[in-house]
């Protein structure tokens, strides 16, 4: 059989990005001893919470959280790799460990990929590894001096530095995709895509396919750092990435006007992932798979979008229900480029 | 399908399209050290809210764009444009625009790059170095995204003929888009505007070429954008500036038309062309055009002219246009951009011409404060904009306070015969109000009479007050869930009473929902849901506005209805369980394996006047802010960017009044615990053994269909329905605040009131957090050992959980009485219970304890009418009893 690759993929039907990690790995109900394992168990700081750091201590349990987002009929699956920088990393003084779990979680995904593939041989859609790229931690346009605004944390270069490890490890690992996304501040970003273009220009390689997820955060509409919707696409222009879109702070129903809008005006393709639903009052996210995909299927009948999938609070269940919900609806078409005015 | 068009995009937080019928793109000059001293001053003084200032005068006089350049010899440019643009992007008012980053040295440009999220322009690069030079330069730009300005400059050096400007921006051209990949629209050439009539023959074409090579350039590529800065060409009349206004106008005339489509230019001066003394544009235009100039005589005759006009001089600013307009006008627009220059002089100048100093606050800034909060509520401004109007508000009331105090004492009775009074009461049962009071103050500083009943007040009561002291507004608050009733009941009986009264709604468990579709169709004059106190003073004035009143209430009728009607359509969008096969979804547990642990403590502990300064180190600061309207973490919030200095203050003042209650032994803390066996006997009841007698609580369950090999939790399933296992539960409260409250009443200090009555809701909390590890570790003591800070408890991050009845997983309230009568509250550490079962004093707390690993917070949810009934018949309760305690978890 002929794997497809992604853009043919993506020119044939709607592709589904998998679902929340997070939510995923809270219900094992890990201990402080399960993220250590045995490697970390002396480790001079509490790791419980370093999601990323299980990509070496539980493994199996990682590759067994991608199979059943395989399985649920997810074509993109995302590494588990959303802190996998040594700025996020410092919180757990694990910044030299970022190369070896950005490797491991790409090769947790790959080896997933393969279990499914092997179990599932009447299977005919390709299967592809995004490599997660967060938003880091800290961020470069908002200072966290009140007395200074004029200050900040830490600068393009170190950010871009951070980046640079991390994809490091994720292309070596083996990814097919790199995904910058949950940008909240979109100069962040910036920076990860400087990082990647240099990483990419350094060793002399091929490119890999970029997507860009960015965040609106609330009722005005705009990211944390301030930017609209258009105003965020166009700084993210110039990565010339294979697709734009949205996850995280939002739920579906909330997402719908600004995936719309970024239907419009992006000339790429388009990615939307939201959150099931807003928190409840205790925090927890309750909207049903049904729920989600009734509202990620209405998108795709308006042709809005080109992969779809879930973020906070989604389930394997949700990501089955989004794909069989919009398994035989066309994909959105790519707008044509005009070259005059 | 969807085309897109190759239009130049640049962004600031907002988009910016160069479009064909965008005509001309602005771009403001005065940020330039090399072209503004008074700049170039403000940032060697290093006085950047005044060179921010700068900044913000130009987009207000329409500027597109700003152009930044730091290129001063005095100055470390990389270290002024780095901190410049920091501060810049602070700026919402400002940074909503794209920035020019303009510097000669590439290094500048460079570090500002890395300061701006949004898309840039970079002024500029050139092949002034060599090709070598500006490829990599361009490079290095594409990697940020930067649409670039290329100067017509070459190795040969400036381009200043016809001829040269083709030649050398045609090569520069396809560097740029064949070799390192730039889209053609994403380019800028500028052509090199120099000056003209200096009085030397060979300059007076030098309009004219660039005007030409603009044709000419736009005809080759037509995507590419042609800019210049427009000021050179007069700089042989610098000083008058009537003469410069009027070439920049004509020049740009026929510039544009030409093709040129930006200019840095200060785009508030520019005069309208039809508005140029006629005389004066002949001769400009003749100069600019070059025409009859060949020894110099349009030169000449405009330089007599420009003499004549030097002297008259110009007056007034007009990027400054908004300070034409009337003085209301003024503080609206200052209010809405946040702009302290001119407060004080708006403010006196509001002063003189108002009656009395009050008629300021509530005239023109309560006006321009509505407009602020309209635009926020619209999700049009964002946070840290709404901050700065608050500080112009400030700062005028702050301006206008002696005058205000002066007037009081002059005349104490006169103000008070026409101030709309509005009444404000936490409703029967319910004990809650520093939500209350804070709304009150907000609306007391603005000018409006508080009649404030304070807390459990019967609706009989509350109508005769309004009547009696004929109010103009009535508000109801309150916390807790049955409260929400109480104040349906309030509605009902205004309606039964023909009252006309608008009723506002507020507290932490209304919502505008509620409001729309149970109080609002029980009372037909006006029921508003008010979100917080910041928006209750536009509702309070709205409502007492003659003109607005009614077309105010209408609208908030109709949005109600439109709620109601969709509640009512809703379709049950949620699954749910029958109730029998939601019990057959417990939490697993395998209670063989697991032993019950044995408490400690044999009997009831009571504990009294509990040391306050141990009690202090639990505090959870987060919900103290947000009782404030502070919302953020802490101690992140400290350091907010945007409420961090106020929080700051809060703090401090927190602390210090902490210091003094602790101290001066204020309040006392009580509390009292117990453990009694236990066993699960039904799947939602324990039943406890109270000295040989059975008691059995009843729990909910949780209904709604979950993900697959999820639970549907109940606090019973923490409970071994197998072993002899246990059950614990503690009450603990802040006694005597009543007579401090009473004191700062007195002294009309309602800061220090509600700071009291926050701190006292943190210190119960805290106690409760106390107790709580105390149980764990010594009373209960299931767990020997246990190291966690402050910050890990308050994050919940032990073994074991303490809900309370009437909150998400125990949601019924009654089942408190069970809880005071085994602990034998009352008595022992004096808790009382209103009939809507709040507990009083306020900052009071109770709840179970469970131990199991496995126990953790939920919420129930809604749940069916099969449940209900269940639960009924547990309760041995008559149908009108379930359905009042039962009525807020009902699907």
């Amino acid at each position: 059989m002929v794997m497809k690759t992604l853009q043919e993929s993506l020119q044939e039907r709607i592709l589904i990005i998998d679902g929340a990690m997070g939510t995923m790995i809270q219900q094992y109900h890990l201990t402080e001893e399960d993220y250590r394992g045995d490697r970390f168990k002396d480790w001079e700081f509490p790791i419980k919470g370093n999601n990323d750091i299980l990509s070496i201590t539980q493994p199996q349990i990682i590759q067994a959280i991608h199979l059943k987002y395989l399985e649920a009929g997810a074509d993109i699956i995302e590494t588990n790799t959303f802190s996998g920088t040594t700025i996020a990393q410092g919180d757990y003084k694990m910044e030299a460990l970022v190369y070896e779990i950005n490797y491991s979680s790409a090769q947790n995904a790959r080896k997933a990929i393969e279990e499914f593939y092997q179990k599932h041989p009447e299977n005919t859609a390709t299967k592809f590894v995004a490599g997660a790229i967060g938003p880091t931690n800290k961020t470069l346009s908002l200072s966290p001096d009140v007395n200074d605004p004029g200050f900040r944390a830490v600068t393009f270069d170190e950010v871009a530095d951070a980046y640079y490890e991390q994809v490091h490890g994720l292309v070596e690992g083996g990814v097919d995709i790199l995904l910058i996304e949950t940008i909240f501040d979109t100069l962040n970003s910036k920076a990860a895509i400087y990082a990647v273009k240099k990483y990419f220009h350094d060793k002399n390689l091929k490119e890999l396919p970029i997507m860009i997820s960015g965040t609106i955060t609330d009722a005005s509409d705009r990211t944390l750092s301030g930017q609209t919707l258009e105003a965020f696409y166009i700084s993210v222009m110039h990565a010339n990435p294979l697709s734009v879109g949205l996850n995280c702070a939002l739920g579906a129903a909330e997402m719908r006007p600004h995936i719309q809008e970024l239907s419009q005006i992006a000339s790429c393709y388009v990615s939307a992932y939201p959150n099931a639903g807003l928190p409840n009052a205790m925090g927890e996210y309750d909207e049903t798979p049904h729920e989600t995909a009734h509202f990620i299927e209405e998108w795709a009948k308006e042709g809005l979008v080109n992969i779809v999938g879930g973020c906070c609070g989604t389930t394997p269940d949700h990501i089955k229900h989004i794909a069989d919900n919009v398994k035989n609806i066309q994909t959105r078409p790519l707008p044509i480029l005009e070259e005059s005015l | 399908m969807n085309t897109i068009k190759p239009f130049l995009r640049l962004s600031g937080l907002e988009p910016l399209v160069v479009r064909p019928e965008t005509n001309f793109v602005n771009i403001g000059e005065r940020t330039n050290v090399t072209g503004s001293k008074k700049f170039a001053r403000l940032i060697r003084d290093e006085n950047y809210e005044e060179a921010l200032s700068v900044a913000r005068q130009q987009v207000e006089g329409g500027a597109q764009v700003i152009d930044v350049n730091m290129d001063d010899s005095l100055l470390d440019g990389k270290k002024a444009m780095v901190t410049y643009l920091n501060l810049l992007q602070a700026e919402p008012d400002i940074a909503k625009i794209p920035v020019m980053i303009d510097s000669s040295k590439f290094e500048i440009i460079e570090a500002g790059l890395k300061c701006v999220q949004g898309r840039c322009i970079v002024n500029s690069i050139s092949m002034k170095e060599g090709v070598e030079k500006f490829v990599e330069h361009a490079r290095v730009c594409q990697s940020f995204g930067a649409a670039v300005v290329v100067m017509a400059f070459d190795e040969k050096g400036q381009a200043d003929t016809l001829e040269r400007r083709i030649e050398v921006c045609e090569r520069a051209y396809h560097i740029l888009v064949d070799e390192v990949g730039y889209h053609p629209q994403d380019i800028i050439f500028d052509l090199n505007v120099f000056a003209i009539a200096t009085g030397m023959v060979e300059h007076n074409n030098y309009g004219v070429d660039f005007i030409e090579a603009t044709r000419i350039i736009k005809q080759k590529f037509p995507l590419v954008h042609i800019s210049g800065g427009v000021s050179n060409l007069s700089f042989s009349f610098r000083g008058n500036e009537t003469v410069r206004e009027a070439m920049h106008s004509i020049f740009l005339l026929h510039a544009i038309s030409a093709g040129m489509d930006m200019g840095i230019v200060n785009a508030g001066q520019l005069v309208v062309y039809d508005q140029i003394e006629p005389n004066l544009r002949q001769l400009c235009e003749d100069v600019i055009l070059n025409k009859g100039n060949e020894d110099n005589e349009a030169t000449d005759r405009l330089i007599t002219f420009a003499e004549t006009v030097k002297s008259a001089g110009k007056e007034i600013k007009k990027d400054d246009a908004w300070r034409r307009l009337s003085v209301a006008e003024r503080l609206a627009h200052a209010l809405v951009n946040g702009i302290t220059d001119y407060i004080d002089d708006d403010t006196e100048e509001a002063r003189q011409t108002l009656d009395k100093p009050l008629d300021v606050i509530e005239g023109p800034l309560m006006d321009g404060m509505n407009i602020v909060g309209d635009l926020f509520g619209a999700g049009k401004m964002f946070l840290p904009q709404v901050v700065k109007s608050a500080r112009v508000m400030k700062k005028s009331v702050a301006y206008l306070t002696p005058f205000i105090e002066e007037e009081k004492k002059k005349n104490p009775i006169a103000g008070d015969s026409n101030v709309p009074k509005i009444l404000m009461a936490t409703v029967k049962g319910d004990v809650h109000d520093i939500g209350k009071n804070i709304v009150g103050v907000v609306l007391g500083c603005n000018g409006y009479d508080i009649v404030d009943m304070g807390v459990m007040v019967p609706t009989e009561k509350i109508l005769e007050t309004a009547i009696k002291e004929k109010v103009d507004v009535i508000g109801l608050s309150g916390l807790i869930t049955p409260s929400l009733d109480e104040m349906v009941n309030v509605a009902a009986e205004m309606k039964k009473r023909n009252m006309n009264l608008p009723l506002m709604i507020g507290g932490a468990t209304t919502s505008r929902m509620h409001t729309a579709v149970k109080i609002a169709p029980k009372y037909d004059n006006g029921v508003i849901h008010v979100i917080d106190a910041s928006k209750s003073v536009g509702v309070v004035s709205q409502l007492l506005n003659p003109q607005l009143k009614s077309p105010f209430l209408e609208k908030i009728k109709e949005e109600y209805a439109v709620l109601k009607t969709n509640f009512e359509n809703k379709k049950p969008v949620k699954n749910y369980l029958s109730y029998p096969e939601a019990t057959q979804h417990p939490v697993a547990i395998d209670w063989n394996s697991f032993e019950p642990y044995v408490p400690a403590l044999k009997e009831h502990k009571v504990f009294h006047e509990y040391s306050l300064e141990d009690i202090r180190a639990y505090i959870d600061w987060k919900p103290f802010f947000i009782a404030w309207e502070l919302h953020g973490n802490f101690p992140q919030i400290l350091t907010d960017s945007v409420v961090g200095v106020e929080v700051t203050k809060v703090y401090n003042d927190a602390n210090a009044l902490l210091d003094k209650i602790i101290e001066e032994k204020w309040v006392y803390a009580e509390g009292v615990i117990g453990f009694w066996k236990a066993k699960r006997t039904a799947p939602d009841t324990v039943t406890v053994d109270s000295n040989g007698t059975p008691v059995n609580l009843e729990f909910m369950r949780q209904q709604i269909k979950k993900a697959e090999g999820q639970p549907n939790l109940s606090l019973a399933d923490f409970i071994s329905p197998e072993k002899e296992d246990y059950i614990g539960a503690f009450a603990v409260t802040i006694k005597g605040i009543e007579r401090h409250i009473e004191r700062l009443n007195k002294e009309n200090d309602d800061y220090n009131k509600i700071m009291l009555q926050a701190l006292c809701d943190r210190f119960v909390e805290a106690f409760a957090e106390l107790l709580h590890k105390k149980v764990r570790t010594e009373y209960w003591g299931y767990i020997q050992e246990e190291t966690l800070d402050n910050d890990e408890l308050i994050r919940e991050k032990y073994q074991g959980i303490r809900p309370a009845p009437g909150y998400p997983a125990c949601p019924e309230h009654t089942e408190k009485y069970k809880l005071f009568d085994l602990l034998n509250v009352e008595d022992t550490i004096g808790i009382e219970l209103t009939e809507s079962l709040a507990m009083y004093p306020a900052a009071s707390v109770c709840g179970w304890y469970f131990s199991h690993p496995k126990s953790q917070y939920f919420g129930i949810g809604k749940i069916m009418e099969d449940q209900a009934k269940d639960y009924q018949k547990r309760k041995n309760w008559d149908d009108e009893t379930a359905e009042k305690w039962l009525r807020p978890v009902l699907e």
